[in-house]
């Protein structure tokens, strides 16, 4: 017990340093000693290795409160301790050296030479240089297309039918995300809503729908869609394809902007008494309308598919109408 | 005990010339070189916390029902995806601790990269022979960024789920086959097959690293054949002497010194400051969306870029040729990537000047560059300041639309004038410099004289 | 025993309407403070207590049939009285003691039928379906952890202040361009959820550490620059060394 407390103390206090080489021998030069420097990058270092027992003691613990918390200021204090007994050394421990050195040389003719020769030496067999380099080049091109070709299965590349699909027909009825069905009179004014056809799926893009309810008097065009005054519209945006949540309701109109639908994303704002049309905000194409109706017991029932495909422009967006899906 | 390894090891792979080289590489003196290793430790960390991250991801969309720890979402539909990173932030001991440093280490991966680019540009580090590489390093560059974007879109979360709708309206709008393109890589139109994670998450954890890594051990070896660069700080330092410090013992406690303060630094944050807490936005579905959702930061110039825009799609009769989102989401980061690119050759081509360089310029020292580059910088800068300004609205009331129109103006004057004001400044510092060595001279030569 | 009868049933209306306001002080504060814009047949809106004399373009609507409750949720967040006209009320420290407030409800309630104060009971609402409700209805505007936002034409503030009456008031009224949602779109009990939500919303679960204000990737790029990048240059900078011949 009193050898190891013994050699414990020695430890600490430090022994004697080895005698130095002759100066004549040195690469690296001598520098002074700095005890104090010493010490305290052995104190950074035995505080780093405090901080790492500490990171395992709080992880251990169960329901411990702020764990995350803790764990990351004991692991980083870790090793920023050990960064901080680095720095120590680098200042003030270790010699700093400013040593000349030659830039490597610009570049080596005679190997370039050496090489070009043996390359174009091999070749003395060749009859038809060109031809034959030709043939090779056509041949790794060849490969080249066909290793890439089987990429073309990630996905429809030319069958571009899905993007013209959404999830409504005539006469499909309207619910909500739950499944219910939407009737006329759930819808109210000043409230937006969001739709999904009955049966369909959900995720896709040309299945949501956001319906609000407008006056008759206050629809100004594609009268026809509406069903005594609710217009319902895709509820993906035509510019980058998020969701429209937000719907501007004025409460007393004479002070505040006309209703809109607007996308959060960048803004654009689309005008539900004029069809869609964008009214601000960078969409390029309005958004598109589905037609609506209300059947006997009063539910809203879409009376045919959107009046242009959903969800963002692409360079064929204006070139076909929507397809009930099949 | 040192000899014994030295000679283990020389003896079994002939080693010990290129290992002593090494040791006494020299760097040059100066803060700014330490940039690009503060990008490389970042990497080292992302690696690292990535690694153990993937053990606990599942990159599945099969829809579950959560009935974990975290109320507000009991009983709520989401992906297995969502789930399993809920998983990793509520219930795997140092699961947040390690996510959130992933997520700032990639933040911070990135800043460090345009810093050292900064670097790298003003000083006319690129010119030959290390054209090369900066190209590689350009290109890492992107790939990081592409990087950073598939990696927190793929939790699956209300706000990079919206941020992947955009990617993909992004790319459809790339006139002639964006729309085919898009369809290829999400497996048909958004949100695109089940795979689609899967494939993201391939490419996330094994291909962009994998090319990552390989571009960056050759961009390193090309620093270390071609040697560092030099300011030109003493008479000693020239085009053919280089003067610096030694790998060991001087320049290594530095750079470790660096590595264990960056990766502190991640650490500290990763525990102690919260981000992206995909637990409160809750999971994404295509039909919902909140306000403020925003890209991180590396992606916040293209938003600038769309929001900027005004409305209008370019069409020909049906054919609809350019989309809105091009102009913001494609060209204008194609202009900044063939600036990048290009810029050495038109460079070279402008000035004439073919030759070697192994000294740096300070900024000063190239008017036209410095005034260029301060110049595009503050365009991409105000485009990315552009993104945030419905938070300036929030913030401080100013009218969005108003602040939209303001930008229009502001993006286009704004570079030139800082262009100009960097070219005088240049302009001024050189000449500032030359009278001053004029008066030390006739100093000199009033003395010699007495 | 009609007489004890009576007796109880005037001392019950009698308690009631003591913590009801007074209609005829509500009535004097109205012409004080709100009939220079909201009086009967207004056309043209002069001065008021705090307003600026120069903005008389705006109307202000007819208070008939409003209710207690729209009284009570303006004047309660202070919208009312109104600074500015034609923009946007915003919540402020309001001008009216609570007293005072109570007998301006009673005078507007007196003008007409219209809702009452509701009572909402958020202990009784689930957060899980309030996350899931203030998802569908009202993230898109308010941000999904409520810290406000912007749409075209309204700024929808951050409701770290509203309290739980003010939260249904606001449902059921739909202020300035909020939409309106009647009990038939979301039900007092899922009302009460919504307003659970929002409570836990002001102190969300942040157990990343410090919340950077629940906004995401712009205060999260703030502290990437000027924490991050900022300690990191500085850092480099204690690191690099001078040449000493220089």
């Amino acid at each position: 017990m009193r050898n190891w407390l013994v050699s414990f103390l020695l430890l600490l206090i430090g022994r004697r340093r080895p005698k130095p080489l002759g100066d004549a021998d040195r690469v690296v030069p001598p520098g002074a000693e700095e005890p104090r420097a010493e010490l305290a990058a052995i104190v950074l270092l035995a505080l780093s290795s405090l901080c790492a027992i500490a990171f395992v003691v709080f992880y251990a613990l169960d329901r411990l409160p702020n764990q995350t918390q803790l764990m990351g200021g004991a692991i980083g204090m870790c090793l920023i301790f050990i960064a901080a007994a680095l720095t120590v050394t680098a200042k003030k421990l270790v010699v700093n050296e400013e040593i000349e050195d030659d830039y490597p040389v610009d570049e080596h003719p005679d190997e370039q030479e050496a090489i070009v020769q043996v390359v174009e030496e091999s070749g003395s067999r060749l009859t038809r240089r060109r031809l034959f380099k030709l043939s090779l080049g056509a041949a790794g091109g060849a490969l080249g297309l066909a290793a890439i070709t089987p990429i073309a299965s990630l996905g429809p590349v030319f069958d571009m039918k899905p993007f013209y699909d959404t999830e409504w027909r005539r006469g499909r009825r309207l619910v909500d995300e739950r499944g219910k069905p939407w009737r006329a009179d759930d819808i109210e004014a000043n409230d937006f809503y969001t739709a999904f056809p009955e049966g369909g799926e959900m995720e896709a893009l040309g299945a949501p729908l956001v319906v609000v309810r407008l006056k008759p008097d206050q629809i100004e065009s594609h009268k026809a869609f509406a069903a005594d005054g609710i217009v319902a519209f895709s509820k993906i945006c035509t510019h980058a394809g998020c969701a429209i949540s937000l719907y501007r309701a004025p409460l007393f109109q004479p002070d505040e902007p006309k209703p809109a639908l607007v996308c959060p994303c960048h803004y654009s704002t689309f005008d539900p008494a004029n069809g869609g049309a964008v009214t601000f905000g960078p969409a390029g194409r309005k958004l598109p309308m589905l037609p609506l109706r209300i059947d006997r017991q009063g539910y809203l029932r879409a009376a045919g598919n959107f009046d242009g495909p959903v969800g963002p422009s692409w360079w064929g967006v204006r070139m076909k109408k929507p397809n009930p899906p099949a | 005990m040192i000899k014994t390894i030295v000679r283990k090891l020389d003896q079994r792979s002939g080693t010990a010339p290129i290992v002593r080289k090494t040791l006494r590489y020299l760097f040059p003196d100066h803060w700014s070189f330490l940039l690009g290793e503060v990008a490389l430790y970042a990497f080292v960390i992302l690696v690292v916390t990535g690694t153990y991250l993937a053990f606990f991801y599942q990159d599945s969309t099969t829809v579950v029902t959560y009935h974990g720890p975290y109320l507000p979402l009991r009983g709520q539909p989401m992906t297995e995806a969502y789930r399993s990173v809920l998983n990793i932030s509520t219930t795997v001991k140092a699961g947040l601790l390690i996510r959130q440093t992933h997520h700032w280490a990639a933040d911070i991966f990135l800043a460090a990269i345009v810093l050292h680019l900064f670097r790298i540009f003003f000083t006319g580090a690129y010119r030959k022979p290390r054209e090369l590489t900066y190209w590689i390093g350009v290109t890492m560059l992107f790939m990081a960024l592409l990087e950073g974007y598939l990696g927190y879109s793929l939790a699956d979360d209300l706000l990079s789920g919206m941020g992947l709708a955009i990617g993909n309206g992004v790319a459809l709008s790339i006139p002639f086959f964006g729309a085919n393109l898009a369809s290829l890589i999400w497996g048909g139109p958004f949100p695109g097959q089940h795979e689609f994670f899967a494939r993201m998450y391939i490419v996330h954890v094994f291909l962009l690293p994998a090319l990552i890594g390989t571009l960056l051990a050759v961009h390193l070896a090309l620093v270390a054949l071609k040697h560092h660069t030099q300011f030109r700080r003493t008479r000693k330092q020239t085009e053919r002497k280089l003067v610096g410090v030694p790998t060991f013992p001087g320049q290594t406690p530095r750079s470790l010194a660096l590595f264990f303060g960056t990766a502190g630094l991640l650490f500290l944050l990763g525990g102690l400051v919260q981000i992206n807490p995909i637990w409160l936005w809750g999971p994404y579905h295509t039909y919902l969306s909140t306000n403020g959702a925003q890209p991180d930061w590396y992606l916040g110039w293209l938003i600038g870029g769309l929001r900027l825009m005004p409305g209008f799609d370019v069409t020909i009769g049906h054919y609809t040729l350019v989309p809105n989102p091009f102009w913001g989401g494609v060209l204008f980061p194609m202009i900044v990537m063939f600036f990048l690119y290009l810029w050495p050759v038109m460079e070279r081509k402008a000035t004439g000047d073919y030759a070697y360089h192994n000294l740096l310029e300070r900024p000063r020292d190239a008017p036209w560059r410095t005034a260029i580059g301060l110049g595009f910088i503050s365009w991409v800068f105000l485009i990315f300041v552009a993104g945030s300004s419905d938070r300036v609205d929030v913030l401080f009331n100013l009218s969005y639309q108003a602040q939209i129109h303001v930008y229009w103006v502001l993006v286009w004057v704004v570079p030139i004038v800082v262009g100009a004001i960097a070219y005088r400044v240049c302009k001024e510092l050189q000449e500032g410099e030359r009278v001053e060595r004029k008066r030390e001279h006739a100093e000199h030569a009033a003395k010699a004289e007495a | 025993m009609r007489t004890l009868a009576f007796t109880v049933l005037a001392a019950l209306v009698l308690a009631g309407s003591a913590g009801a306001g007074n209609v005829q002080r509500g009535q004097r504060l109205f012409g004080q403070f709100c009939a220079s814009c909201h009086a009967e047949g207004q056309t043209t809106i002069g001065a008021g207590p705090g307003r600026e004399m120069r903005q008389q373009t705006a109307k202000a609507p007819s208070l008939r049939g409003v209710g207690a409750m729209a009284a009570d949720f303006y004047l309660s967040t202070g919208y009312m009285p109104l600074r500015k006209l034609g923009l946007q009320p915003r919540r402020s420290r309001p001008v009216l003691s609570t007293g005072e407030i109570s007998d301006l409800v009673a005078y507007v309630a007196s003008l007409g039928k219209g809702p009452a104060i509701p009572r909402p009971q958020p202990e009784r609402g689930n957060i899980a379906e309030g996350f899931h409700l203030f998802g569908d209805h009202c993230a898109g505007c308010h941000q999904i952890v409520a810290e406000g936002g912007y749409v075209t034409g309204g700024l929808p503030p951050p409701l770290e202040d509203a309290t739980s009456l003010q939260i249904a008031e606001a449902v059921r009224i739909g202020p300035w361009v909020m939409p309106t949602f009647s009990k038939k779109a979301i039900s007092d009990r899922q009302l009460d959820s919504i307003i659970a939500y929002v409570n836990y919303a002001k102190h969300p679960d942040d157990r990343g550490g410090w919340a950077i204000g629940h906004l995401g990737p712009i205060p999260e790029g703030l502290v990437t620059w000027f924490i991050a990048a900022a300690l990191l240059v500085a850092f480099c900078m204690l690191l690099g060394k001078r040449l000493k011949s220089s």
